[in-house]
């Protein structure tokens, strides 16, 4: 599959008839997905709350919170509450982007069906 | 179709979900996450009933008062201060009641829809509605500290509604316009201050049982 971030925008326009291809593969996971979707309307979240609202076990949510990491989409705090750690996880701006454009592709996807 | 969980969201499937399908799936986590929407209607009805109860109460503990004042010829301050202490007795006791009442009634709801009572969204609605109310609550402390109790319910009616607006917007949106009457009827109640139990009873009361019924008609019926 061809990666369009090297696109220009001209050619992505031309994709659009390929829905597929304005998709992020970041967001293909559900779980990333949904942790972005939370991250964007609100402002921190930490990991307990992210455990709860998406039902996925600590492993698999930390994968993919790293992964989200390694993207640039989010940014790690580290912080304790008491003598306990409490990990929250913020969108960056990239990420915010990177979502939105997502979102825009999948409009266009239904856009296009109609 | 893939299994959802709990907020309705599936994070089993990947991609291959039909991109509406996603959109709202993003769009029903995003409104999951960030508001509390097991507060009940019966929550409402249950804390404006005990309201009128309360504002009855209070209403009669005065007339006492006040009979005793115009006939009794051995009043004296132990009356006003016995008074006084009946009345935040019954107000702490009307807010205990109601709080108990409100929460039974949304843990219930929450229960049913298979939600958690106690999550971010909770976190959040509790703070939002806390702050005002908090500095409205010192507010009116610090008013009867100096004798003013014209304003006491006006002061109750403003500050709660402002805290019901600045809560909705995390929870049922439908609060805000609660929050407005109440500001609305707040206001309008400093015009008429001796007639403050009245307002407050249809404040908390009336406007609760009113609203409550309305969301409860909404959201809960089919349940």
């Amino acid at each position: 599959m061809i990666n369009d971030k090297w696109k220009t925008r001209n050619e992505n326009r031309l994709i659009m008839k390929n829905p597929i291809n304005g998709l992020n593969k970041v967001f293909d996971n559900r779980i990333r997905l949904g942790v972005m979707s939370i991250l964007i309307v609100n402002e921190q979240v930490n990991f307990n709350d992210l455990k709860q609202m998406l039902e996925v076990t600590d492993g698999n949510l930390a994968t993919h919170l790293v992964n989200l990491e390694d993207n640039g989409y989010i940014k790690v705090h580290k912080g304790f509450v008491g003598r306990k750690t409490n990990t929250t996880y913020v969108a960056t701006k990239a990420g915010e982007k990177a979502f939105t454009d997502h979102i825009a592709a999948l409009e266009n996807m239904i856009k296009g069906v109609k | 179709m893939s299994e959802q969980n709990q907020h309705g969201y599936s994070t089993t499937s990947s991609r291959g979900a039909q991109p509406l399908q996603e959109i709202s799936d993003i769009k029903r986590i995003m409104e999951r996450s960030s508001r509390f929407i097991s507060l009940s209607g019966l929550s409402g009805i249950a804390a404006g009933l005990c309201a009128l109860v309360g504002a009855y109460v209070a209403d009669n503990i005065l007339k006492d008062y006040y009979f005793k004042l115009d006939h009794g010829a051995a009043f004296t301050n132990n009356d006003f201060n016995l008074l006084e202490i009946k009345l935040v007795i019954l107000a702490v006791g009307v807010l205990l009641a109601s709080l108990i009442l409100a929460f039974v009634f949304t843990w219930r709801r929450a229960r049913q829809n298979h939600l958690p009572v106690w999550d971010l969204t909770a976190r959040k609605l509790l703070w939002n509605l806390l702050l005002p109310l908090i500095a409205g609550g010192l507010f009116v402390l610090a008013m009867l500290q100096y004798g003013e109790w014209h304003f006491v319910a006006p002061a109750c009616l403003v500050f709660y509604g402002l805290a019901l607006v600045n809560g909705s917007k995390y929870t049922l949106s439908d609060v805000r316009y609660l929050g407005y009457s109440e500001i609305i009827l707040g206001l309008i109640s400093t015009q008429f201050i001796h007639s403050g139990l009245y307002f407050w009873g249809i404040g908390f009361g009336i406007l609760h049982i009113i609203y409550g019924g309305i969301m409860w008609w909404k959201y809960e019926r089919g349940q």
